[in-house]
């Protein structure tokens, strides 16, 4: 099992460079002169279907992959025949949270490539589109796994590049804008994560996670040095997850990019690159002290309230998604930090777990809802050419699957029962009370409210009403399209009410790989 | 000594800081972000440098330790490189961003390409 791990990386790194490779054969790229349906300038070579064929092979590759592996116990794995006897070495770690990262990644792709064959049709050079699509995928994939902090900053950096140039993909100005906005706050953000790395290596000589994890102690956890690596950190780190005051660039860059990568962002990357990344360095590298906790807390709390203030006076669609995934990230960040605050306490561990279920499993459920709204704002758009709010109407009458997604996907986001959402937000509301904090609980069921009423809109301009203009003559999206939807909406259905068998078998473990490294680190025990 | 250069490497890093912040011309601000990644470029080689040391290779029949003791740390040093092959894929990214920026706007002013609200 341990040789299925580096494939998760592989697969989609390896197939990115064979699609651009191909795609540039002269017997791919010619058109079929005999063909009339190819005739239409606009219709892409027949060969570079081949090439989207393979795309969706690796990306269902590293699924099935991912799933593989959640059943089983994978050990550590060292790449480039670097041993555990080293001092140095590139090691993979493939434990509870990398799993239920790698699961949701994974899946969220897949529904992307699937919906991406018919969306993207109206595109040129869709080749270019898979290839970075795939390098997203991988890179994402490594992200998640790396087990040193080094390799987590190069993943990063090629999930980012590759993200910047899928954003600009369209080429209209309003696209190229965002995507520079985009570039610039990444790239700065960037470079502060690798002052944090390159500060923790002086410090303590080692780059692998638990390895710094273990010096730490040795030269002070709390002395001057550390503390200004943990800025730099946290700081590129927040700016990556788009967490307020850090979230300028996230409402231009994720409407802007196709509808397909429009859910890839909203819906892993900003998780794997900056929520996954926030929660592994302050629980298992630098070790949950009040500091951190105090920082994350704030950080999630400005989030998920300011954010869902800019969302509600939006009428663009995708836009307002996009307010809405800096909100529900800051409850993710929020039950990370009253998690770390309630171990740095030495509180009951069993509310930490609590809390960390609820942030970690709004997190995969945040994946679902908000892939599947944004896919949908796509098929929408793809119909009527619009995703203006007030231009919509009546959607339910002309696009009868596409609604009844999209509507499930808002009822999730809102919290309505029996929806996924409903479920992770009341444990997260729980377990802040429970921790001691019920001015956060508080706030946060005041935010679900807030997001209620921005969805109550949704669906009232966009799904009710009698058809306008642009939608008296949209017909029902291509099946591909749909069946994207549909899978989403089953695990938006499916998940609040398989909770608790997914608690045993996802979520658990990934609590208790943050919490467990925490103890040892605390406790100053080599790992 | 040791501590000037370093603060040198954070001058730097703040220079290229102001620049992103302050200026509000697409290639200034590139080059800002140029400056940035130079800036921790330079902090990574400072963090292996050692006075007096020698090039981190391990010549045949020569002892491991002793060796180790006296050559400056190659780790840095492959991070760096790895590092400036990721400043030049960003630079050529954000030039061409810059290119179809300037087709599409005919200006390099950052106040004026503001199309997207908010």
């Amino acid at each position: 099992m341990e040789a299925l791990v580096p494939l998760l990386v592989v697969v989609p790194l390896g197939a990115a460079f064979a699609v651009v490779a191909l795609a540039n054969l002269p017997h791919l790229a010619r058109r079929r002169t005999d063909d009339t349906r190819t005739a239409l300038t606009d219709q892409p070579p027949a060969g570079h279907r081949l090439l989207s064929l393979l795309a969706c092979a690796a990306v269902l590759a590293n699924c099935v992959i991912a799933l593989a592996l959640l059943r089983t116990d994978v050990g550590r794995i060292y790449v480039g025949g670097w041993g555990p006897d080293r001092a140095l070495g590139i090691e993979l770690v493939c434990d509870g949270l990398a799993k239920l990262m790698v699961v949701t990644i994974n899946f969220v792709a897949l529904v992307s490539i699937l919906f991406s064959w018919s969306y993207m049709r109206r595109f040129t050079k869709v080749w270019l589109f898979e290839a970075l699509f795939l390098l997203m995928t991988g890179a994402m994939n490594g992200v998640v796994l790396a087990g040193d902090l080094f390799n987590m900053y190069v993943f990063l950096e090629i999930a980012a590049i590759s993200s910047y140039a899928l954003v600009a993909f369209g080429c209209e100005a309003e696209e190229l804008e965002a995507a520079f906005k985009y570039v610039i706050l990444g790239t700065v953000g960037s470079a502060f994560i690798l002052v944090g790395v390159a500060i923790l290596y002086a410090l303590t000589g080692q780059l692998n996670m638990a390895a710094v994890a273990a010096r730490l102690p040795l030269v002070g956890q709390t002395g001057p040095a550390v503390l200004l690596a943990a800025a730099a950190l946290l700081g590129g780190l927040a700016l990556k997850a788009a967490m307020v005051p850090f979230h300028a660039w996230l409402p231009d860059a994720h409407p802007s990019a196709p509808a397909p990568i429009s859910a890839m962002l909203s819906g892993v990357l900003i998780k794997a690159s900056g929520v996954y990344a926030l929660a592994r360095i302050v629980f298992n590298v630098l070790g949950p002290t009040n500091e951190y906790a105090t920082v994350l807390m704030v950080l999630g709390a400005a989030s998920m309230v300011i954010g869902v203030f800019l969302a509600v006076g939006q009428w663009d669609f995708k836009r307002l998604l996009a307010y809405h995934s800096i909100s529900q990230m800051g409850y993710v960040v929020l039950a990370i930090g009253v998690a770390a605050s309630v171990v740095a306490k030495g509180g009951d561990r069993r509310i930490a777990a609590l809390c960390l279920f609820g942030g970690l499993f709004h997190l995969f459920n945040h994946a679902a809802f908000k892939s599947l709204l944004f896919l949908s704002s796509g098929s929408i758009e793809h119909q009527t050419g619009t995703r203006m709010l007030k231009e919509m109407g009546g959607l339910t009458r002309r696009m009868p699957v596409t609604s009844f997604c999209c509507r499930i996907g808002a009822l999730s986001i809102a919290g309505v029962p029996p929806f996924n959402g409903f479920f992770s937000k009341l444990i997260i509301i729980i377990g802040l009370a429970m921790a001691g904090r019920p001015f956060l609980a508080a706030l946060a069921a005041f935010v679900a409210l807030m997001t209620l009423v921005s969805f109550v809109k949704v669906q009232r301009y966009a799904l009710e009403g009698e058809p306008g203009g642009r939608v008296a003559g949209a017909h029902e999206a291509p099946v591909m399209i749909c069946v994207g939807l549909i899978l989403l909406a089953a695990v938006c259905l499916l998940a609040g009410l398989a909770m608790f068998s997914l608690r045993e078998t996802l979520f658990g473990p990934a609590g208790d790989a943050l919490l467990g490294a925490a103890r040892s680190a605390s406790e100053g025990v080599t790992p | 000594m040791g501590l000037a250069v370093y603060m040198l490497a954070f001058a730097l890093l703040v220079v290229g800081v102001y620049g992103v912040v302050a200026k509000r011309n697409v290639i200034k601000i590139i080059l800002g972000v140029l400056i940035i990644d130079y800036a921790v470029n330079m902090l990574l080689v400072l963090i292996g440098y050692r006075r007096n040391g020698v090039a981190p290779i391990l010549s045949e029949g020569q002892d491991a330790d002793a060796w180790a003791a006296t050559s400056v740390d190659p780790l840095p040093q492959a991070m760096v490189l790895t590092s400036i092959v990721i400043g030049l894929g960003l630079a050529a990214l954000m030039v061409a961003l810059a290119i179809r920026l300037y087709q599409k706007y005919d200006t390099f002013d950052m106040n004026e390409i503001r199309r997207l609200k908010g």
